[in-house]
């Protein structure tokens, strides 16, 4: 019953605003720029180690960093040119190391490209990571990582994410539209080389067309679902999407398998169906560019390592002075230090605000309304966090769950205060964390 | 190029403090207009002079402390209409000064301002002046009534508790004696519905608080239309107890709220000395809200189930 579920958590999400400005704007390819910078570190767990030097030729698709540990990916040219250098820049995650090419135009391909030779499920995991793919819903987990869990067996569904609940982007969207092909023919390769049974694409219902084009695609494929989700934001959240296609809680601290899940971005299961025809590693990548500080919206491929400022040139430059640039969607995106930085394998989305919208109204004194426990998708109660966090109570941190936020930005997007609660709640999860919880 | 660097989220819904303010007392306009339309301009002068003294208060009280000047939040201005709504219409206007000066500077100020208040301003100032100017609070005047019947001689409850009859359309539309804001029930369900589609409150304090009192009084043999629309219960339900910062969290905490409300109402009404019992029972359990907080908290996604605190 929806009402008693209510009671236990109303989990309420926030009603933003779509603003898919670019939902009918065809993906165009945009030329290689003259320089690129290929970061490292372009994953979760441990950065690639470069291992080409000043003066190499490289091609598309040659290995330029090893992967560095169990948790990584490698990393591949994406254009063909000589190594111009090292460097170490700063980027949102931090310093790392880029590998800068100078590119000749040509985009000659490497002769190591080739598809894979795949028979069973631990070559098809080799594959995958061979090929560089990482979570490209914005998170970066290593794929090949994420496809081998330990308890394969128990796992029977692999969930697509196709939600795209953040306001601005419409790559995902645009993956369905002009990819769909692939994204069957990949959810298809999953499935058979982990031996799932079930196969469940979440769509939010914004986007008809794509929820119309993705069930034809699956007509009679045995366990295919296209699953319509509420269009209320956070439904891409990967537990909050679990909970809404399979009615199953991810325990907390577990991971999605333990509910016999694997969760896959819809633009990440695209590419292992193209990687597998063609063995071009995971070079380029589908991004949203909007914003009111940028002449026109558009859907654009780019290379790897394209510096943001020659794709807010190819969209027309800028049209207004830039006070905020974001890499990723308006909720949970980050705000970026310059328009120097290169693109990295999950961007899905740059915005360019002008000063106005780049700044947010002033804090003020909180009301208790208590909109950011209805809205919670995790259920929590962050006006209590804040609360707890103000006065260092470790305990009743620890009771009210506060590690579970995933810092998705519904209780400040809600608060009519406009306090930042969820820079607080990642403020408390720190505190948690240094207090050895 | 000079960019802003700040936390997530990059968006913020539409709704403010003020906006909210604002719906609110847009939601008690139509009380007020039945009040001037029942009892004469005065209503509307005293309003004005609550209102006024409040923003005062507030805006005095904050430059003298050097603090952030806050009354355009509107939360002064709404403690101020609702102080008004809980005055007989004849109350003499320094009273209700009186009365906005305990409901900002003490229980509203004194404890850190909005939001940390420990109970409703509004609430604490009538029964402060009705302690101590009880001859005041309780001289009423009495509307041409709709019905045509007699004219009553007190409120609603009062001629119920004392034996009398009252009519029940006079009750609904207003036309009868009591404080300025809470005489017409018609007026109020205007404002309750509006403040629910604008999602300005959840219903789930009023209903279940009306809802409490009504069960009650059938229980208890008395009648539940007269309790439910004979005194201050539907103002209190719709404006007072469903103040933000004295009201429990969740909907879960929201219901346990209401329910206290109808049970300690009903028993102030049916066995206490008093014929009302509204802002009693809405300050007693302001007072718990913290305890029905701790108790009522929402089971987070994947969290294992209500774990009893480690002690």
């Amino acid at each position: 019953m929806a009402v008693f579920k209510k009671l236990v958590r109303s989990a309420e999400g926030a009603h933003v605003p779509h603003y898919k400005n670019t939902e009918n704007c065809e993906t165009v390819k945009m030329p290689v720029p003259k320089r690129v910078f290929v970061s490292m570190s372009q994953h979760i767990g441990a950065p690639a180690k470069a291992c080409v030097k000043k003066g190499d030729v490289v091609a598309v698709g040659d290995v330029i960093g090893t992967a560095g540990g169990f948790i990584s990916a490698p990393v591949h040219s994406p254009v063909s040119g000589k190594v111009f250098g090292l460097d170490e820049i700063r980027l949102s995650n931090g310093k790392v190391q880029v590998v800068v090419i100078d590119t000749d135009g040509q985009q000659t391909v490497s002769e190591k490209v080739k598809a894979p030779e795949v028979t069973d499920h631990a070559s098809f995991v080799q594959a995958i990571k061979d090929s560089g793919l990482v979570g490209l819903g914005g998170a970066g987990f290593p794929t090949g990582v994420k496809l081998d869990p330990q308890n394969l067996d128990e796992v029977d569904t692999l969930v697509i994410n196709a939600a795209e609940c953040e306001p601005f982007i419409t790559a995902d969207y645009r993956e369905m539209m002009e990819c769909g092909e692939d994204v069957v023919e990949g959810a298809k390769l999953v499935k058979q080389y982990l031996n799932l049974s079930k196969v469940i694409i979440g769509i939010e219902a914004n986007k008809p067309q794509a929820i119309a084009k993705m069930t034809e695609l699956t007509k009679g494929l045995e366990g295919f679902v296209v699953s319509t989700l509420p269009s209320v934001y956070p439904q891409g959240a990967e537990k909050v999407l679990i909970e809404q296609t399979t009615g199953k809680e991810v325990p907390k601290g577990a991971l999605p398998a333990a509910v016999g899940c694997i969760v896959m971005n819809v633009a990440s299961v695209g590419f292992v169906a193209r990687y597998m025809k063609t063995g071009m590693p995971l070079v380029t990548k589908r991004v949203t560019v909007d914003g009111d500080a940028v002449a026109e919206a558009k859907n654009v491929e780019v290379v790897i390592g394209t510096p943001i400022k020659d794709i807010i040139e190819f969209c027309g430059g800028y049209s207004q002075e830039a006070g905020k640039i974001i890499s990723g969607g308006p909720m949970m995106g980050q705000a970026l230090t310059g328009d120097d930085i290169p693109v990295v394998k999950q961007n899905n989305a740059f915005l360019v605000f002008g000063k106005e919208k780049a700044t947010l109204p002033d804090a003020t004194a909180c009301i208790r309304c208590a909109r950011c426990v209805s809205a919670c998708p995790m259920g929590l109660a962050p006006v209590e966090i804040a609360l707890s966090l103000e006065v260092k109570d470790v305990e009743e941190l620890k009771v009210l769950h506060t590690d579970l936020c995933m810092e998705c930005g519904s209780c400040s997007f809600v608060c009519p205060a406009k306090r930042p609660v969820a820079q607080t709640m990642k403020e408390a999860k720190d505190f948690l964390r240094k207090a050895g919880n | 190029m000079k960019l802003l660097v700040s936390s997530a989220p990059h968006i913020t819904g539409k709704d403010s403090t003020a906006s909210l303010m604002r719906d609110l007392i847009i939601a008690m306009v139509p009380a007020m207009a039945a009040s001037v339309f029942f009892f004469g301009v005065q209503t509307l002068i005293l309003t004005a002079v609550s209102v006024l003294a409040c923003v005062a208060f507030e805006y005095l009280y904050e430059k003298m402390l050097k603090k952030p000047i806050t009354v355009g939040d509107l939360s002064a201005a709404v403690t101020g209409i609702l102080l008004a709504f809980n005055c007989p219409p004849t109350l003499p206007l320094w009273t209700v000064v009186v009365g906005a000066f305990f409901a900002i500077i003490i229980v509203k100020q004194l404890f850190g301002g909005l939001g940390y208040n420990f109970a409703n301003p509004a609430i604490v100032a009538r029964i402060i002046l009705g302690l101590g100017y009880t001859g005041l609070m309780t001289s009423w005047t009495f509307p041409a009534t709709v019905s045509g019947d007699a004219v009553a001689s007190a409120t609603p409850l009062a001629v119920y508790a004392a034996g009398g009859t009252v009519n029940y359309l006079d009750m609904f539309v207003g036309s009868t004696g009591g404080v300025l804001g809470e005489t017409s029930a018609l007026a109020l369900l205007l404002g309750f519905v509006y403040l629910v589609v604008r999602k300005v409150i959840s219903p789930t304090i009023p209903v279940t608080y009306v809802a409490t009192v009504a069960v009650l009084a059938v229980v208890l043999g008395v009648d539940p239309v007269v309790y439910v629309l004979g005194g201050g219960l539907l103002l209190g339900a719709i404006f007072m107890a469903t103040d933000y910062v004295t009201s429990p969290y969740t909907e879960k905490g929201k219901i346990i709220f209401g329910i206290g409300l109808g049970v300690i109402t009903v028993m102030i009404r049916r066995f206490g000395s008093m014929t009302e019992g509204v802002s009693y029972a809405i300050l007693l359990m302001n007072l718990v809200v913290p305890y029905i907080n701790k108790a009522t908290r929402q089971k987070p996604l994947g969290a294992p189930k209500a774990v009893k605190e480690a002690k």
